[in-house]
Protein backbone atom coordinates (compact mmCIF):
# COMPACT_ATOMS: atom_id res chain seq x y z
CA UNK A 1 0.00 0.00 0.00
CA UNK A 2 1.07 3.53 -0.69
CA UNK A 3 1.28 6.36 1.81
CA UNK A 4 1.91 10.04 1.39
CA UNK A 5 3.91 11.76 4.08
CA UNK A 6 3.47 15.50 4.52
CA UNK A 7 6.16 17.55 6.18
CA UNK A 8 4.66 20.51 7.97
CA UNK A 9 5.86 24.04 7.37
CA UNK A 10 7.56 26.19 10.01
CA UNK A 11 8.89 29.74 10.20
CA UNK A 12 11.99 28.87 8.23
CA UNK A 13 10.31 27.00 5.39
CA UNK A 14 7.78 29.80 5.12
CA UNK A 15 10.60 32.37 4.96
CA UNK A 16 12.16 30.39 2.14
CA UNK A 17 15.25 29.57 4.19
CA UNK A 18 17.01 26.70 2.40
CA UNK A 19 18.34 23.78 4.43
CA UNK A 20 22.03 23.92 5.28
CA UNK A 21 24.42 21.74 3.34
CA UNK A 22 24.61 19.39 6.29
CA UNK A 23 20.83 19.08 6.64
CA UNK A 24 20.54 18.52 2.93
CA UNK A 25 23.13 15.75 3.03
CA UNK A 26 21.42 14.06 5.96
CA UNK A 27 18.09 14.08 4.20
CA UNK A 28 19.75 12.80 1.04
CA UNK A 29 21.22 9.92 2.97
CA UNK A 30 17.86 9.09 4.49
CA UNK A 31 16.16 9.09 1.10
CA UNK A 32 18.94 6.94 -0.29
CA UNK A 33 18.18 4.47 2.49
CA UNK A 34 14.51 4.46 1.48
CA UNK A 35 15.43 3.95 -2.16
CA UNK A 36 17.78 1.09 -1.32
CA UNK A 37 15.05 -0.59 0.69
CA UNK A 38 12.68 -0.34 -2.28
CA UNK A 39 10.34 1.90 -0.27
CA UNK A 40 10.70 5.37 -1.78
CA UNK A 41 8.34 6.24 -4.63
CA UNK A 42 8.47 10.00 -5.04
CA UNK A 43 9.02 13.21 -3.13
CA UNK A 44 9.22 16.97 -3.59
CA UNK A 45 9.76 20.08 -1.51
CA UNK A 46 7.33 22.98 -1.57
CA UNK A 47 8.15 26.65 -2.00
CA UNK A 48 6.81 29.03 0.71
CA UNK A 49 3.10 29.71 0.65
CA UNK A 50 3.90 33.35 -0.28
CA UNK A 51 4.41 32.02 -3.79
CA UNK A 52 1.06 30.24 -3.86
CA UNK A 53 -2.63 31.04 -3.92
CA UNK A 54 -5.88 29.69 -2.57
CA UNK A 55 -9.15 29.35 -4.40
CA UNK A 56 -12.40 29.21 -2.46
CA UNK A 57 -15.57 28.07 -4.19
CA UNK A 58 -18.46 30.13 -2.88
CA UNK A 59 -22.17 30.16 -3.49
CA UNK A 60 -23.56 30.66 -6.98
CA UNK A 61 -20.32 29.80 -8.73
CA UNK A 62 -18.47 32.68 -7.13
CA UNK A 63 -14.80 31.96 -6.59
CA UNK A 64 -12.48 33.92 -4.34
CA UNK A 65 -8.76 33.98 -4.90
CA UNK A 66 -6.47 34.68 -2.00
CA UNK A 67 -2.77 35.07 -2.61
CA UNK A 68 -0.24 33.71 -0.15
CA UNK A 69 1.35 33.84 2.29
CA UNK A 70 -1.12 32.08 4.54
CA UNK A 71 -0.75 32.79 8.20
CA UNK A 72 -2.02 29.64 9.88
CA UNK A 73 1.31 27.89 9.32
CA UNK A 74 0.32 24.92 11.47
CA UNK A 75 -1.77 23.70 8.56
CA UNK A 76 0.79 24.37 5.89
CA UNK A 77 2.85 21.81 4.07
CA UNK A 78 6.52 22.17 3.20
CA UNK A 79 7.11 18.92 1.37
CA UNK A 80 5.88 15.44 0.71
CA UNK A 81 7.09 11.92 -0.02
CA UNK A 82 5.20 8.93 -1.30
CA UNK A 83 6.30 5.56 0.03
CA UNK A 84 5.24 1.99 -0.62
CA UNK A 85 5.18 -0.33 2.40
CA UNK A 86 3.19 -3.21 3.83
CA UNK A 87 1.36 -1.45 6.65
CA UNK A 88 0.85 1.84 8.47
CA UNK A 89 3.14 0.48 11.19
CA UNK A 90 5.88 0.01 8.65
CA UNK A 91 5.30 3.53 7.30
CA UNK A 92 5.62 4.88 10.86
CA UNK A 93 8.73 2.80 11.46
CA UNK A 94 10.41 4.25 8.38
CA UNK A 95 9.33 7.84 8.74
CA UNK A 96 10.21 8.02 12.45
CA UNK A 97 13.82 8.13 11.38
CA UNK A 98 13.46 11.17 9.15
CA UNK A 99 16.30 13.54 10.07
CA UNK A 100 13.87 16.34 10.88
CA UNK A 101 14.69 19.18 13.27
CA UNK A 102 13.26 19.23 16.79
CA UNK A 103 9.73 20.52 17.03
CA UNK A 104 8.84 19.59 13.47
CA UNK A 105 6.14 17.10 12.56
CA UNK A 106 5.04 14.77 9.78
CA UNK A 107 1.64 13.48 8.81
CA UNK A 108 1.22 10.03 7.27
CA UNK A 109 -1.86 9.32 5.16
CA UNK A 110 -2.77 6.24 3.18
CA UNK A 111 -3.46 6.77 -0.52
CA UNK A 112 -6.50 5.33 -2.21
CA UNK A 113 -5.84 2.42 -4.52
CA UNK A 114 -7.91 1.45 -7.51
CA UNK A 115 -9.95 -1.16 -5.64
CA UNK A 116 -11.07 1.34 -2.99
CA UNK A 117 -13.36 2.96 -5.55
CA UNK A 118 -15.26 -0.22 -6.36
CA UNK A 119 -18.35 0.71 -4.23
CA UNK A 120 -18.94 3.98 -6.11
CA UNK A 121 -17.75 2.72 -9.49
CA UNK A 122 -18.97 -0.88 -9.76
CA UNK A 123 -18.41 -1.22 -13.52
CA UNK A 124 -14.92 0.23 -13.33
CA UNK A 125 -15.79 2.69 -16.09
CA UNK A 126 -14.82 5.80 -14.16
CA UNK A 127 -11.57 4.24 -13.04
CA UNK A 128 -10.78 3.35 -16.64
CA UNK A 129 -11.43 6.88 -17.72
CA UNK A 130 -9.18 8.11 -14.94
CA UNK A 131 -6.39 5.68 -15.84
CA UNK A 132 -6.60 6.73 -19.48
CA UNK A 133 -6.21 10.39 -18.59
CA UNK A 134 -3.26 9.69 -16.33
CA UNK A 135 -1.54 7.67 -19.06
CA UNK A 136 -2.11 10.52 -21.48
CA UNK A 137 -0.80 13.08 -19.02
CA UNK A 138 2.35 11.04 -18.48
CA UNK A 139 2.89 10.81 -22.18
CA UNK A 140 2.56 14.57 -22.62
CA UNK A 141 5.12 15.16 -19.92
CA UNK A 142 7.44 12.90 -21.84
CA UNK A 143 7.78 10.47 -19.00
CA UNK A 144 7.60 7.37 -21.09
CA UNK B 1 -1.25 -7.61 19.71
CA UNK B 2 -1.06 -4.14 21.26
CA UNK B 3 0.06 -1.11 19.38
CA UNK B 4 3.53 -0.85 20.89
CA UNK B 5 4.29 -4.43 20.01
CA UNK B 6 3.07 -3.89 16.45
CA UNK B 7 5.28 -0.83 16.16
CA UNK B 8 8.28 -2.74 17.42
CA UNK B 9 7.59 -5.58 15.06
CA UNK B 10 7.37 -3.17 12.12
CA UNK B 11 10.71 -1.62 13.08
CA UNK B 12 12.19 -5.07 13.38
CA UNK B 13 10.84 -6.03 9.99
CA UNK B 14 12.43 -3.14 8.20
CA UNK B 15 15.71 -3.61 10.11
CA UNK B 16 15.81 -7.36 9.69
CA UNK B 17 17.79 -7.65 6.45
CA UNK B 18 20.47 -5.16 7.39
CA UNK B 19 20.74 -6.57 10.87
CA UNK B 20 21.14 -10.09 9.56
CA UNK B 21 23.62 -9.02 6.91
CA UNK B 22 25.78 -7.19 9.44
CA UNK B 23 25.62 -10.06 11.92
CA UNK B 24 26.39 -12.64 9.26
CA UNK B 25 29.58 -10.75 8.51
CA UNK B 26 30.31 -10.55 12.25
CA UNK B 27 30.04 -14.31 12.76
CA UNK B 28 31.93 -15.06 9.55
CA UNK B 29 29.00 -16.12 7.43
CA UNK B 30 27.22 -18.45 9.86
CA UNK B 31 23.64 -17.59 8.93
CA UNK B 32 22.16 -19.84 11.60
CA UNK B 33 24.05 -18.06 14.35
CA UNK B 34 23.27 -14.66 12.80
CA UNK B 35 19.56 -15.41 12.79
CA UNK B 36 19.62 -16.53 16.43
CA UNK B 37 21.42 -13.37 17.45
CA UNK B 38 18.95 -11.23 15.53
CA UNK B 39 16.05 -12.97 17.27
CA UNK B 40 17.72 -12.42 20.65
CA UNK B 41 18.03 -8.74 19.87
CA UNK B 42 14.36 -8.61 18.94
CA UNK B 43 13.38 -10.19 22.25
CA UNK B 44 15.56 -7.63 24.03
CA UNK B 45 13.80 -4.86 22.11
CA UNK B 46 10.40 -6.20 23.11
CA UNK B 47 11.53 -6.11 26.74
CA UNK B 48 13.13 -2.67 26.68
CA UNK B 49 11.40 -0.46 24.13
CA UNK B 50 7.90 -0.45 25.64
CA UNK B 51 9.37 1.41 28.66
CA UNK B 52 12.21 3.38 27.09
CA UNK B 53 10.59 4.12 23.75
CA UNK B 54 11.90 3.14 20.31
CA UNK B 55 15.46 4.47 19.99
CA UNK B 56 16.22 7.14 17.42
CA UNK B 57 18.39 4.70 15.50
CA UNK B 58 16.84 1.31 16.22
CA UNK B 59 19.07 -0.49 13.70
CA UNK B 60 22.23 0.49 15.54
CA UNK B 61 20.63 -0.44 18.86
CA UNK B 62 19.66 -3.90 17.65
CA UNK B 63 23.05 -4.47 16.06
CA UNK B 64 24.86 -3.47 19.24
CA UNK B 65 22.73 -5.70 21.45
CA UNK B 66 23.14 -8.65 19.09
CA UNK B 67 26.89 -8.19 18.87
CA UNK B 68 27.19 -7.92 22.64
CA UNK B 69 25.29 -11.19 22.96
CA UNK B 70 27.62 -12.79 20.46
CA UNK B 71 30.68 -11.63 22.34
CA UNK B 72 29.26 -12.77 25.66
CA UNK B 73 28.61 -16.19 24.25
CA UNK B 74 32.14 -16.40 22.99
CA UNK B 75 33.58 -15.21 26.26
CA UNK B 76 31.59 -17.90 28.03
CA UNK B 77 31.73 -20.83 25.73
CA UNK B 78 34.61 -20.29 23.33
CA UNK B 79 33.04 -22.80 21.06
CA UNK B 80 33.99 -21.43 17.70
CA UNK B 81 37.35 -23.19 17.80
CA UNK B 82 39.71 -21.93 15.15
CA UNK B 83 37.95 -18.63 14.86
CA UNK B 84 38.97 -17.79 18.42
CA UNK B 85 41.98 -15.73 17.54
CA UNK B 86 40.00 -13.59 15.22
CA UNK B 87 37.24 -13.24 17.74
CA UNK B 88 39.64 -12.41 20.53
CA UNK B 89 40.78 -9.53 18.38
CA UNK B 90 37.19 -8.39 18.04
CA UNK B 91 36.78 -8.52 21.82
CA UNK B 92 39.85 -6.33 22.30
CA UNK B 93 38.59 -4.02 19.65
CA UNK B 94 35.33 -3.73 21.44
CA UNK B 95 36.99 -2.62 24.65
CA UNK B 96 38.88 0.07 22.81
CA UNK B 97 35.99 1.40 20.85
CA UNK B 98 33.02 0.67 23.06
CA UNK B 99 32.07 4.33 23.15
CA UNK B 100 31.69 4.93 19.45
CA UNK B 101 30.54 1.47 18.50
CA UNK B 102 26.90 2.40 18.20
CA UNK B 103 27.61 5.38 16.02
CA UNK B 104 29.88 3.36 13.82
CA UNK B 105 27.34 0.60 13.31
CA UNK B 106 24.99 3.24 11.97
CA UNK B 107 27.50 4.66 9.54
CA UNK B 108 28.85 1.39 8.18
CA UNK B 109 28.30 0.91 4.52
CA UNK B 110 26.01 -2.03 4.76
CA UNK B 111 25.65 -2.42 0.99
CA UNK B 112 28.36 -5.06 0.74
CA UNK B 113 27.04 -7.05 3.70
CA UNK B 114 23.58 -7.05 2.21
CA UNK B 115 24.84 -8.22 -1.16
CA UNK B 116 26.94 -10.90 0.52
CA UNK B 117 23.78 -12.08 2.24
CA UNK B 118 21.91 -12.23 -1.07
CA UNK B 119 24.71 -14.15 -2.75
CA UNK B 120 24.99 -16.56 0.20
CA UNK B 121 21.24 -17.28 0.11
CA UNK B 122 21.45 -18.06 -3.61
CA UNK B 123 24.66 -20.07 -3.28
CA UNK B 124 25.19 -22.78 -5.93
CA UNK B 125 25.71 -25.43 -3.22
CA UNK B 126 21.99 -25.11 -2.36
CA UNK B 127 19.09 -26.72 -4.16
CA UNK B 128 16.79 -24.43 -6.12
CA UNK B 129 14.00 -24.63 -3.56
CA UNK B 130 16.40 -24.01 -0.68
CA UNK B 131 17.72 -20.89 -2.38
CA UNK B 132 14.21 -19.55 -2.72
CA UNK B 133 13.22 -20.37 0.85
CA UNK B 134 16.43 -18.99 2.33
CA UNK B 135 16.27 -15.79 0.27
CA UNK B 136 12.70 -15.13 1.31
CA UNK B 137 13.59 -15.78 4.94
CA UNK B 138 16.85 -13.92 5.38
CA UNK B 139 16.72 -11.26 2.66
CA UNK B 140 13.02 -10.51 2.25
CA UNK B 141 12.37 -11.12 5.96
CA UNK B 142 9.33 -13.34 5.50
CA UNK B 143 8.46 -15.61 8.43
CA UNK B 144 8.56 -19.38 7.92
CA UNK B 145 4.79 -19.32 8.21
CA UNK B 146 4.54 -16.83 5.34
CA UNK B 147 6.95 -18.87 3.22
CA UNK B 148 5.00 -22.06 3.88
CA UNK B 149 1.84 -20.24 2.90
CA UNK B 150 3.41 -18.89 -0.30
CA UNK B 151 4.44 -22.31 -1.54
CA UNK B 152 1.53 -24.21 -0.07
CA UNK B 153 3.66 -26.55 2.01
CA UNK B 154 3.34 -27.31 5.73
CA UNK B 155 5.19 -24.88 7.96
CA UNK B 156 7.45 -27.66 9.21
CA UNK B 157 8.56 -28.35 5.63
CA UNK B 158 9.42 -24.72 5.03
CA UNK B 159 11.26 -24.49 8.36
CA UNK B 160 13.18 -27.65 7.55
CA UNK B 161 14.22 -26.36 4.14
CA UNK B 162 15.64 -23.25 5.74
CA UNK B 163 17.46 -25.11 8.50
CA UNK B 164 18.91 -27.54 5.98
CA UNK B 165 19.95 -24.71 3.67
CA UNK B 166 21.80 -22.95 6.47
CA UNK B 167 23.53 -26.17 7.45
CA UNK B 168 24.55 -26.91 3.86
CA UNK B 169 25.95 -23.41 3.53
CA UNK B 170 27.96 -23.74 6.74
CA UNK B 171 29.31 -27.14 5.69
CA UNK B 172 30.20 -26.08 2.17
CA UNK B 173 32.48 -23.43 3.66
CA UNK B 174 30.97 -20.82 1.35
CA UNK B 175 32.63 -17.50 1.95
CA UNK B 176 30.45 -14.62 3.04
CA UNK B 177 31.35 -12.11 0.36
CA UNK B 178 30.34 -10.58 -2.92
CA UNK B 179 31.87 -12.59 -5.77
CA UNK B 180 34.15 -10.67 -8.14
CA UNK B 181 35.21 -10.94 -11.75
CA UNK B 182 33.87 -13.72 -13.95
CA UNK B 183 32.36 -15.50 -10.95
CA UNK B 184 30.09 -12.53 -10.36
CA UNK B 185 28.22 -12.92 -13.65
CA UNK B 186 27.54 -16.58 -12.99
CA UNK B 187 26.48 -16.13 -9.37
CA UNK B 188 24.38 -13.09 -10.26
CA UNK B 189 22.49 -15.28 -12.73
CA UNK B 190 21.48 -17.54 -9.87
CA UNK B 191 20.34 -14.57 -7.76
CA UNK B 192 18.20 -13.13 -10.55
CA UNK B 193 16.72 -16.55 -11.21
CA UNK B 194 15.59 -16.83 -7.59
CA UNK B 195 14.03 -13.37 -7.62
CA UNK B 196 12.23 -13.99 -10.91
CA UNK B 197 11.05 -17.36 -9.67
CA UNK B 198 9.44 -15.72 -6.64
CA UNK B 199 7.83 -13.14 -8.92
CA UNK B 200 6.44 -15.76 -11.28
CA UNK B 201 5.13 -17.84 -8.42
CA UNK B 202 3.08 -14.79 -7.52
CA UNK B 203 2.19 -13.94 -11.11
CA UNK B 204 1.05 -17.39 -12.21
CA UNK B 205 0.73 -19.44 -9.06
CA UNK B 206 1.48 -23.10 -9.65
CA UNK B 207 -0.06 -24.06 -6.33
CA UNK B 208 -2.93 -22.93 -4.16
CA UNK B 209 -6.42 -21.75 -4.89
CA UNK B 210 -5.57 -18.36 -6.38
CA UNK B 211 -4.24 -17.84 -9.87
CA UNK B 212 -2.15 -14.89 -8.74
CA UNK B 213 -0.64 -13.90 -5.42
CA UNK B 214 0.28 -10.24 -5.73
CA UNK B 215 1.98 -10.13 -2.31
CA UNK B 216 4.65 -12.48 -3.62
CA UNK B 217 5.10 -10.29 -6.70
CA UNK B 218 5.59 -7.34 -4.38
CA UNK B 219 8.25 -9.17 -2.37
CA UNK B 220 10.10 -10.06 -5.57
CA UNK B 221 9.84 -6.49 -6.82
CA UNK B 222 11.21 -5.19 -3.54
CA UNK B 223 14.12 -7.64 -3.73
CA UNK B 224 14.75 -6.55 -7.32
CA UNK B 225 14.68 -2.86 -6.42
CA UNK B 226 17.10 -3.46 -3.55
CA UNK B 227 19.48 -5.26 -5.91
CA UNK B 228 19.16 -2.50 -8.49
CA UNK B 229 20.07 0.10 -5.88
CA UNK B 230 23.05 -1.94 -4.66
CA UNK B 231 24.35 -2.89 -8.12
CA UNK B 232 23.44 0.06 -10.34
CA UNK B 233 26.02 -0.97 -12.94
CA UNK B 234 24.57 -4.40 -13.71
CA UNK B 235 22.37 -4.18 -16.81
CA UNK B 236 20.65 -7.49 -16.19
CA UNK B 237 19.54 -6.41 -12.72
CA UNK B 238 17.94 -3.34 -14.25
CA UNK B 239 16.48 -5.59 -16.95
CA UNK B 240 14.87 -7.93 -14.44
CA UNK B 241 13.46 -5.02 -12.43
CA UNK B 242 12.08 -3.48 -15.63
CA UNK B 243 10.53 -6.79 -16.64
CA UNK B 244 8.91 -7.31 -13.24
CA UNK B 245 7.64 -3.72 -12.96
CA UNK B 246 6.00 -3.89 -16.37
CA UNK B 247 4.49 -7.33 -15.79
CA UNK B 248 3.24 -6.26 -12.37
CA UNK B 249 1.58 -3.23 -13.96
CA UNK B 250 -0.90 -5.62 -15.57
CA UNK B 251 -1.95 -7.39 -12.38
CA UNK B 252 -5.16 -5.40 -11.99
CA UNK B 253 -6.17 -6.07 -15.60
CA UNK B 254 -5.26 -9.76 -15.84
CA UNK B 255 -8.37 -11.26 -14.30
CA UNK B 256 -12.08 -10.59 -14.54
CA UNK B 257 -14.01 -10.08 -11.30
CA UNK B 258 -14.77 -13.83 -11.14
CA UNK B 259 -11.07 -14.68 -11.39
CA UNK B 260 -10.93 -15.80 -15.03
CA UNK B 261 -7.57 -14.96 -16.61
CA UNK B 262 -7.71 -12.32 -19.37
CA UNK B 263 -5.10 -12.67 -22.15
CA UNK B 264 -2.79 -9.74 -22.89
CA UNK B 265 -4.55 -8.60 -26.03
CA UNK B 266 -7.96 -8.59 -24.43
CA UNK B 267 -6.90 -6.70 -21.33
CA UNK B 268 -8.23 -3.25 -20.75
CA UNK B 269 -5.01 -1.30 -21.04
CA UNK B 270 -6.38 1.71 -19.21
CA UNK B 271 -6.35 -0.47 -16.11
CA UNK B 272 -2.64 -1.13 -16.26
CA UNK B 273 -0.82 0.59 -13.44
CA UNK B 274 0.80 3.49 -15.28
CA UNK B 275 3.02 4.20 -12.32
CA UNK B 276 4.63 0.76 -12.51
CA UNK B 277 4.89 0.99 -16.30
CA UNK B 278 6.77 4.23 -15.90
CA UNK B 279 9.14 2.72 -13.35
CA UNK B 280 9.68 -0.25 -15.63
CA UNK B 281 10.46 1.89 -18.65
CA UNK B 282 12.88 3.97 -16.58
CA UNK B 283 14.70 0.83 -15.38
CA UNK B 284 14.85 -0.44 -18.96
CA UNK B 285 16.36 2.84 -20.08
CA UNK B 286 18.97 2.66 -17.32
CA UNK B 287 19.82 -0.92 -18.27
CA UNK B 288 20.15 -0.12 -21.95
CA UNK B 289 22.27 2.93 -21.21
CA UNK B 290 24.85 0.69 -19.55
CA UNK B 291 25.76 -0.62 -22.98
CA UNK B 292 27.07 -4.01 -24.01
CA UNK B 293 25.10 -6.84 -25.57
CA UNK B 294 21.72 -6.99 -23.83
CA UNK B 295 21.11 -10.13 -21.75
CA UNK B 296 17.91 -12.17 -21.61
CA UNK B 297 16.19 -10.09 -18.90
CA UNK B 298 16.85 -6.80 -20.63
CA UNK B 299 15.58 -8.27 -23.91
CA UNK B 300 12.43 -9.64 -22.30
CA UNK B 301 11.91 -6.27 -20.65
CA UNK B 302 12.29 -4.69 -24.09
CA UNK B 303 9.50 -6.91 -25.39
CA UNK B 304 7.26 -6.18 -22.39
CA UNK B 305 7.96 -2.47 -22.92
CA UNK B 306 6.70 -2.64 -26.52
CA UNK B 307 3.37 -3.92 -25.21
CA UNK B 308 3.37 -1.38 -22.39
CA UNK B 309 3.89 1.53 -24.80
CA UNK B 310 1.07 0.45 -27.15
CA UNK B 311 -2.18 2.20 -26.29
CA UNK B 312 -4.15 -0.51 -28.15
CA UNK B 313 -3.05 -3.96 -29.40
CA UNK B 314 -3.08 -2.53 -32.94
CA UNK B 315 -0.47 0.06 -31.92
CA UNK B 316 2.04 -2.65 -30.99
CA UNK B 317 5.47 -2.22 -32.55
CA UNK B 318 5.82 -5.81 -33.78
CA UNK B 319 9.00 -5.09 -35.80
CA UNK B 320 10.76 -4.09 -32.63
CA UNK B 321 9.39 -7.12 -30.78
CA UNK B 322 10.63 -9.45 -33.52
CA UNK B 323 14.06 -7.78 -33.31
CA UNK B 324 14.11 -8.42 -29.53
CA UNK B 325 13.09 -12.06 -30.03
CA UNK B 326 15.81 -12.49 -32.68
CA UNK B 327 18.39 -11.32 -30.15
CA UNK B 328 16.82 -13.39 -27.39
CA UNK B 329 16.85 -16.52 -29.55
CA UNK B 330 20.53 -15.90 -30.31
CA UNK B 331 21.41 -15.28 -26.64
CA UNK B 332 19.37 -18.11 -25.11
CA UNK B 333 18.11 -20.46 -27.82
CA UNK B 334 15.01 -22.33 -26.71
CA UNK B 335 11.94 -23.78 -28.43
CA UNK B 336 9.69 -21.64 -26.21
CA UNK B 337 11.42 -18.44 -27.27
CA UNK B 338 11.09 -19.63 -30.86
CA UNK B 339 7.37 -20.23 -30.42
CA UNK B 340 6.92 -16.71 -29.08
CA UNK B 341 9.04 -15.36 -31.90
CA UNK B 342 6.71 -17.11 -34.36
CA UNK B 343 3.74 -15.23 -32.86
CA UNK B 344 5.57 -11.91 -33.14
CA UNK B 345 6.58 -12.68 -36.75
CA UNK B 346 2.97 -13.56 -37.60
CA UNK B 347 1.92 -10.04 -36.57
CA UNK B 348 4.87 -8.33 -38.25
CA UNK B 349 4.96 -10.32 -41.52
CA UNK B 350 1.63 -12.13 -41.61
CA UNK B 351 0.37 -15.52 -40.37
CA UNK B 352 1.97 -17.48 -43.22
CA UNK B 353 5.46 -16.41 -42.04
CA UNK B 354 4.57 -17.41 -38.47
CA UNK B 355 3.24 -20.75 -39.65
CA UNK B 356 6.52 -21.58 -41.40
CA UNK B 357 8.41 -21.17 -38.10
CA UNK B 358 5.92 -23.12 -36.03
CA UNK B 359 5.82 -25.98 -38.55
CA UNK B 360 9.56 -26.40 -38.03
CA UNK B 361 9.04 -26.30 -34.27
CA UNK B 362 6.32 -28.93 -34.33
CA UNK B 363 8.94 -31.44 -35.47
CA UNK B 364 11.05 -30.97 -32.32
CA UNK B 365 10.71 -33.79 -29.81
CA UNK B 366 11.13 -31.25 -26.98
CA UNK B 367 7.79 -29.69 -27.80
CA UNK B 368 5.91 -32.91 -28.38
CA UNK B 369 2.72 -32.89 -26.34
CA UNK B 370 3.05 -29.17 -25.55
CA UNK B 371 -0.44 -27.76 -26.00
CA UNK B 372 0.64 -24.28 -27.02
CA UNK B 373 2.15 -25.52 -30.32
CA UNK B 374 -1.21 -26.62 -31.79
CA UNK B 375 -2.91 -23.64 -30.13
CA UNK B 376 -0.55 -21.20 -31.85
CA UNK B 377 -0.80 -23.10 -35.15
CA UNK B 378 -4.58 -22.93 -34.89
CA UNK B 379 -4.42 -19.17 -34.52
CA UNK B 380 -2.27 -18.77 -37.64
CA UNK B 381 -4.45 -21.18 -39.64
CA UNK B 382 -7.65 -19.42 -38.70
CA UNK B 383 -6.14 -16.05 -39.65
CA UNK B 384 -5.28 -17.63 -43.01
CA UNK B 385 -8.92 -18.67 -43.38
CA UNK B 386 -8.13 -22.39 -42.99
CA UNK B 387 -10.82 -22.91 -40.36
CA UNK B 388 -11.18 -26.68 -40.57
CA UNK B 389 -7.48 -27.27 -39.89
CA UNK B 390 -7.56 -24.62 -37.17
CA UNK B 391 -10.43 -26.36 -35.42
CA UNK B 392 -8.61 -29.71 -35.45
CA UNK B 393 -5.52 -28.06 -33.94
CA UNK B 394 -7.60 -26.42 -31.21
CA UNK B 395 -9.15 -29.75 -30.34
CA UNK B 396 -5.70 -31.29 -30.17
CA UNK B 397 -4.52 -28.47 -27.89
CA UNK B 398 -7.58 -28.91 -25.65
CA UNK B 399 -6.79 -32.61 -25.26
CA UNK B 400 -3.18 -31.82 -24.31
CA UNK B 401 -3.61 -29.07 -21.71
CA UNK B 402 -3.78 -29.93 -18.03
CA UNK B 403 -5.44 -26.69 -16.99
CA UNK B 404 -9.25 -26.82 -16.81
CA UNK B 405 -9.84 -23.14 -17.47
CA UNK B 406 -7.55 -23.22 -20.46
CA UNK B 407 -9.22 -26.34 -21.86
CA UNK B 408 -12.62 -24.69 -21.65
CA UNK B 409 -11.24 -21.68 -23.50
CA UNK B 410 -9.74 -23.82 -26.29
CA UNK B 411 -12.93 -25.87 -26.69
CA UNK B 412 -14.95 -22.67 -26.92
CA UNK B 413 -12.64 -21.28 -29.58
CA UNK B 414 -12.89 -24.50 -31.58
CA UNK B 415 -16.67 -24.38 -31.38
CA UNK B 416 -16.66 -20.74 -32.49
CA UNK B 417 -14.92 -21.75 -35.71
CA UNK B 418 -18.07 -23.69 -36.62
CA UNK B 419 -18.27 -26.87 -38.62
CA UNK B 420 -17.62 -25.35 -42.05
CA UNK B 421 -14.98 -26.82 -44.30
CA UNK B 422 -11.73 -25.07 -44.90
Amino acid sequence: MKFIVFGHANKDTEAGVLPTGEEFAKMGKFIEELVKAGVFVAGEGLQPSSKGARITFGKGGKTTIKNGPFTESKELIAGFSIIQVKSLDEAIAWMSRTPSPEGSSLEIRQLFSDEDFAPVDPTGELREQDAKLRAEADERHGKS
Amino acid sequence: MDETQRRIEAVFRIEWTRLLAGLARFVRGDLGAAEELAQDAFVAALETWPHDGIPRDPGAWLMQVAKNRALKRIDRQRRWGEKEVEIARVVEDRQERAADAIEKAADDDIGDDLLSLVFASCHPSLSAESRVALTLRVVAGLTTEEIACAFVVPESTAAQRIVRAKRTLAESGARFEVPRGPELAERLGSVLEVVYFVFNEGYVATAGAEWMRPALCEDALRLGRILAALMPGEAEVQGLVALMEIQASRIGARTSPDGTPIPLFEQNRARWDHFLVERGLAALKRGEALGGAPGPYLLQAGIAACHARARTPADTDWRRIVACYDQLAAATPSPIVELNRAVAVSFADGPAAGLRIVDQLAKLPALEGYHLVPAVRADFLSRLGRHGEARAELERAAALTKNDRERALLVARAAALGTGRS
